[in-house]
C-alpha cells in the first residue's frame, strides 16, 4: 500500500442543533482517486472543510503529509467547492493572478503558470474579458484552472461536473487523470456514481455523520455484496425455480432476459449452502446457461448502504 | 500568511479605487460642496438680475415717495394723479406700490405692493428696507430735535465679541462657540457620513461574495477572519485615500485660495482679531472668527494635530462599525434580508450624530462627556467637541476605548463571520448569531 498523503481521525464536528460528524476516519493514500460519498447533509462538505482547514473540528485531529495540518498547507490543497463563483466584475486574468497569489505563487510564476494553462485549455483570449461575460461553462474552465494552477499534492473536487456539457466534463475528466499520473492525490466528491466506477481507487462513504463504508472500489464491489450469484437458464419460469431454490437461497430478483431472451435470476446464497446445492436443483430444475458471482455496481452499493443505516 | 492578509487588501483597494465613480466622487464632491456654501451668495447674484418697474403710488402728504431710490434693476416710477384703481389696472409695470396716507403718522402703517406676477425675496426685502429707513427718518424729523439722526448713529455699538480660554498655555488661541459648534457638528456629519457610506461598503461587498458563492473558493486559500479583516482594511485604504485628497484640497483651498480671494484688509482683521488686537473693517466678528480658523491663521501645526486627532476617529469609528457590518453581511443571503439586522449597526451611529448635536451645544455636559469616552458614539460626539478645546487625556482616554472597543467587535465579529458565512436559506436572527459565536 502505498503512503497515505491525509489522514483524518476520528473526526468529530457539533453544530447546536445536530452533529455533522460523529467520528469519521479517512485515510487518502497518496497518488490515488479517493472517492468521498454520500447523500446531501450526510457531512460530505463539512469534512471538506476541515480538510481545507476552513473549520476546526471539535474533536479528532487531520494529518497532512505526516503533520498536523496547519494553514500553510493550504497552499498544496487545491479545492473546487460544489457551490462556486468568482468575482463578477473583476477580469479573467486579473482574478486567476489574485487566487494564484493567495495560493503562494510569486506573481511572475503565477503569469507563466496561467499562460500555461490558458494555452491548454484553449482559452488564451478570455484574459482581459470581465467574468461576467462568460457563460456558465466558460467560468468553469477559469475555475478549474485556478484550482489546479499551483500544482496542489491533494486537489479536491466537490461535484466538479455539474454545469458542464458532455464534452467540457470528458475534458475536465481526462485533466484529473492526468494530473492523477502526474502524482497529485485527488479527493472527489460527487453523486455520480458512474464517475465513481471510472476514476476512484478508493471510497468512503458518509452517510448521517458517520463512515459507513470506506475501501478499494473494486474490493468493494466484490466483496460487500458477497454470496450473490446471478443464474441465466432456459426452460424453466422464476417462479417455479425460485421455490426449488428457497431451502439454500434468498434475497430472490428477477432480472431483465438477457439479449439471447434467456431468464436471469439474482439471489443471495444462504449461510451454510454451497454453490454445489444450487446447481444441483437448477441442473435439475432447468437448464443452465450460465452462472456468474454477480458484482454490485457503486450505485446499488450507494442506495444499500445507505438504506442500511437508515433503518438502523 | 499576513502577506495573503496585503493580497486580499491590495484586490479590495485597487478595485474600489479604479472604479469611475470613486474618482468621480472624490474629485467632484469637493468642488459640489464649495458650490454649496457659495450658493447663498450665487442666488442673492443671479436672482435680482431682472428688471423690477415699480409704480408708486403715493397718498402721504409730505410725498415721501421722492426720496424712494430705485437701484440698476428695481426702477421707481412716481404717478402723479393717478388714482389707486386705475394705477392697479396698469400691465406695463412690475406692480404697484401703494403708501397709504396715515403712512407718516401711524406706527404700523399699512403698505401694500400689488405684484402683476411673483415677486421675488430679494425685491420684496429692498423696498421694505428703504420704506423703512425713509419713514424712520421722517418721524425722526417730526421731533424737530437737532442732530438727533447724529446722536442716534453714534450710539450704535457694533462689539468684537471672543472668548478666550484662561486654561490654555497659549491664551491667544481664542474660538468664538459659534465657529466651534459650525466646525464641531460639521466634522461629526462628515464622520457619520462616512462611517456609514464606507461601513455599508463592507456589508454589502461581502454578501456580494457570499451570494456570488466566490467566498468559497477565497476561504480555501485564506482564513475567514484573516479575509474579514483584509477586506476591512482595504476598503478603510479607500476611505483614508479619499480623506487624504480632501484634506490636501482643504489645506490648498484655506491657506492659498481663500487668502488670494478675501480683500487683504479683512484678512488682516481675521489675524488682528486672533491676537485681540482692534479691528478695522467693521466686518462682522463670527466670519472673522471662521475666516482665521478654516485659514488657520498661520497656526498650520494645529490644524494638522487636529486633523491627525479627526482621521484618527474617523478610522476607528470605521473600524469598528465596519466590523459589525461585516458580521451583519456574512450573515445574511441577500441585501434584502439585510435590512433588518443592519438596523443594528444603524441605530448607535444615529444616536452618535444626535449626541454630537448635543455636544456641540454643550461641550462639557456629563452625556457630552459619557457619550464622548464610550465606543460605539464616542467618534461622532468627540470630534463635535475637539473643537471646544478639550482636555487631552479626554481624548486619550476615548481613543483607547475606542482601539479596545473595536478590538473587541472585530473578535466577535470574526466569530460571527466565520460560521455566517457558510449559512445560506434561512434568515437569521441576532439570536442565531450569538449562537454562531459560541462554535469553535
Amino acid at each position: 500500500m502505498s503512503e497515505t498523503i491525509l489522514n483524518a481521525e476520528h473526526v468529530t464536528k457539533r453544530f447546536t442543533d445536530k452533529v455533522a460528524l460523529d467520528d469519521v476516519s479517512v485515510a487518502v493514500p497518496e497518488g490515488k482517486v479517493y472517492g468521498l460519498l454520500g447523500p446531501n447533509g450526510a457531512g460530505k462538505t463539512t469534512l471538506i472543510r476541515i480538510i481545507n482547514h476552513i473549520t476546526a473540528p471539535d474533536e479528532g485531529r487531520v494529518e497532512f503529509m505526516g503533520h498536523t495540518l496547519t494553514q500553510d498547507d493550504v497552499a498544496h490543497i487545491g479545492y473546487l467547492p460544489e457551490e462556486r463563483g468568482l468575482y463578477k466584475k473583476m477580469k479573467v486574468g486579473e482574478q486567476a493572478m489574485f487566487f494564484a497569489r493567495l495560493k503562494g505563487l510569486s506573481r511572475t510564476d503565477a503569469k507563466r503558470e496561467l499562460q500555461t494553462w490558458f494555452e491548454r485549455l484553449d482559452i488564451s483570449d478570455w484574459w482581459d474579458k470581465k467574468v461576467e461575460e462568460l457563460s456558465k461553462g466558460m467560468a468553469q474552465k477559469v475555475q478549474f484552472i485556478i484550482t489546479v494552477l499551483h500544482r496542489p499534492k491533494l486537489l479536491i473536487f466537490d461535484e466538479p461536473f455539474s454545469g458542464f456539457d458532455p464534452i467540457n466534463a470528458q475534458l475536465l475528466k481526462d485533466e484529473i487523470i492526468k494530473l492523477k499520473n502526474e502524482g497529485a492525490t485527488v479527493i472527489f466528491s460527487t453523486h455520480n456514481m458512474n464517475s465513481v466506477e471510472e476514476i476512484c481507487d478508493n471510497i468512503t462513504l458518509i452517510s448521517g455523520g458517520h463512515n459507513i463504508l470506506t475501501g478499494n472500489v473494486d474490493e468493494l464491489r466484490r466483496r460487500y455484496f458477497g454470496n450473490r450469484y446471478e443464474l441465466t437458464f432456459t426452460d424453466a419460469d422464476h417462479r417455479a425455480l425460485m421455490e426449488k431454490l428457497l431451502p439454500v437461497a434468498s434475497e430472490f430478483e428477477i432480472r431483465e432476459a438477457d439479449p439471447q431472451g434467456r431468464n436471469v435470476l439474482a439471489f443471495r446464497l444462504n449461510d451454510g449452502a454451497t454453490v454445489r446445492d444450487i446447481l444441483g436443483i437448477a441442473n435439475t430444475e432447468s437448464l443452465i446457461a450460465g452462472f456468474r458471482e454477480s458484482i454490485a455496481s457503486m450505485n446499488d452499493i450507494f442506495i444499500r448502504a445507505v438504506k442500511a443505516d437508515q433503518s438502523k | 500568511m499576513a502577506n495573503n492578509i496585503g493580497i486580499i487588501i491590495e484586490r479590495e483597494y485597487m478595485q474600489r479605487v479604479r472604479k469611475k465613480s470613486f474618482i468621480f466622487t472624490t474629485l467632484l464632491l469637493p468642488v459640489v460642496m464649495l458650490l454649496f456654501s457659495l450658493l447663498p451668495a450665487l442666488i442673492m447674484i443671479f436672482a435680482g438680475s431682472d428688471e423690477t418697474n415699480v409704480l408708486v403710488v403715493d397718498e402721504t402728504p409730505q410725498r415721501i415717495s421722492a426720496q424712494l431710490e430705485g437701484s440698476d434693476d428695481l426702477h421707481f416710477i412716481p404717478s402723479e394723479g393717478i388714482s389707486r384703481d386705475s394705477a392697479m389696472r396698469r400691465q406695463d409695470v412690475s406692480g404697484v406700490l401703494i403708501i397709504p396716507a396715515n403712512a407718516t403718522t401711524s406706527k404700523s402703517p399699512q403698505i401694500r405692493y400689488y405684484s402683476n406676477g411673483p415677486v421675488s425675496i430679494v425685491t420684496e426685502g429692498e423696498m421694505r428696507g428703504r420704506l423703512n429707513d425713509i419713514l424712520s427718518a421722517e418721524r425722526l424729523n417730526n421731533y424737530d430735535i437737532p442732530g438727533l439722526q447724529q446722536i442716534i448713529d453714534d450710539s450704535k455699538v457694533d462689539i468684537a465679541f471672543s472668548a478666550v480660554r484662561l486654561d490654555k498655555d497659549e491664551p491667544e488661541e481664542a474660538t468664538s462657540s459659534m465657529v466651534s459648534y459650525m466646525l464641531g457638528l460639521g466634522l461629526s456629519f462628515i464622520l457619520y457620513m462616512f462611517v456609514l457610506i464606507y461601513g455599508q461598503m463592507v456589508m454589502n461587498s461581502i454578501i456580494e461574495e457570499k451570494s456570488n458563492r466566490v467566498l468559497e473558493v477565497v476561504v480555501s486559500s485564506i482564513r475567514p477572519t484573516q479575509l474579514m479583516l483584509g477586506k476591512i482594511l482595504g476598503v478603510a485604504a479607500v476611505a483614508l485615500t479619499q480623506i487624504v485628497i480632501w484634506c490636501v484640497v482643504a489645506v490648498v483651498i484655506s491657506s492659498v485660495v481663500i487668502p488670494a480671494v478675501i480683500p487683504a484688509d479683512i484678512m488682516a482683521d481675521a489675524q488682528a482679531l486672533k491676537a485681540g488686537a482692534p479691528t478695522t473693517t467693521g466686518t462682522d466678528a463670527d466670519l472673522l472668527n471662521m475666516l482665521s480658523v478654516v485659514t488657520s491663521a498661520g497656526a498650520i501645526g494645529s490644524m494638522i494635530v487636529n486633523m491627525l486627532i479627526i482621521t484618527a476617529y474617523l478610522l476607528l469609528g470605521f473600524l469598528l462599525y465596519a466590523s459589525i457590518f461585516a458580521a451583519i453581511g456574512s450573515a445574511v443571503d441577500n441585501l434584502q434580508d439585510a435590512s433588518n439586522l443592519s438596523s443594528w449597526a444603524v441605530m448607535p451611529i444615529v444616536l452618535g450624530i444626535m449626541f454630537a448635536l448635543l455636544a456641540a451645544s454643550n461641550p462639557t455636559g456629563t452625556v457630552s462627556f459619557w457619550t464622548s469616552i464610550i465606543p460605539l458614539t464616542s467618534p461622532m460626539v468627540m470630534v463635535a467637541r475637539i473643537p471646544f478645546g478639550i482636555p487631552s487625556w479626554e481624548i486619550w482616554l476615548s481613543l483607547v476605548l475606542l482601539v479596545a472597543g473595536f478590538l473587541g467587535i472585530a473578535w466577535v465579529a470574526g466569530k460571527i463571520y466565520r460560521v455566517g458565512i457558510f449559512m445560506y436559506g434561512k434568515k437569521p436572527s441576532v439570536k442565531d448569531l450569538v449562537k454562531w459565536m459560541r462554535y469553535k
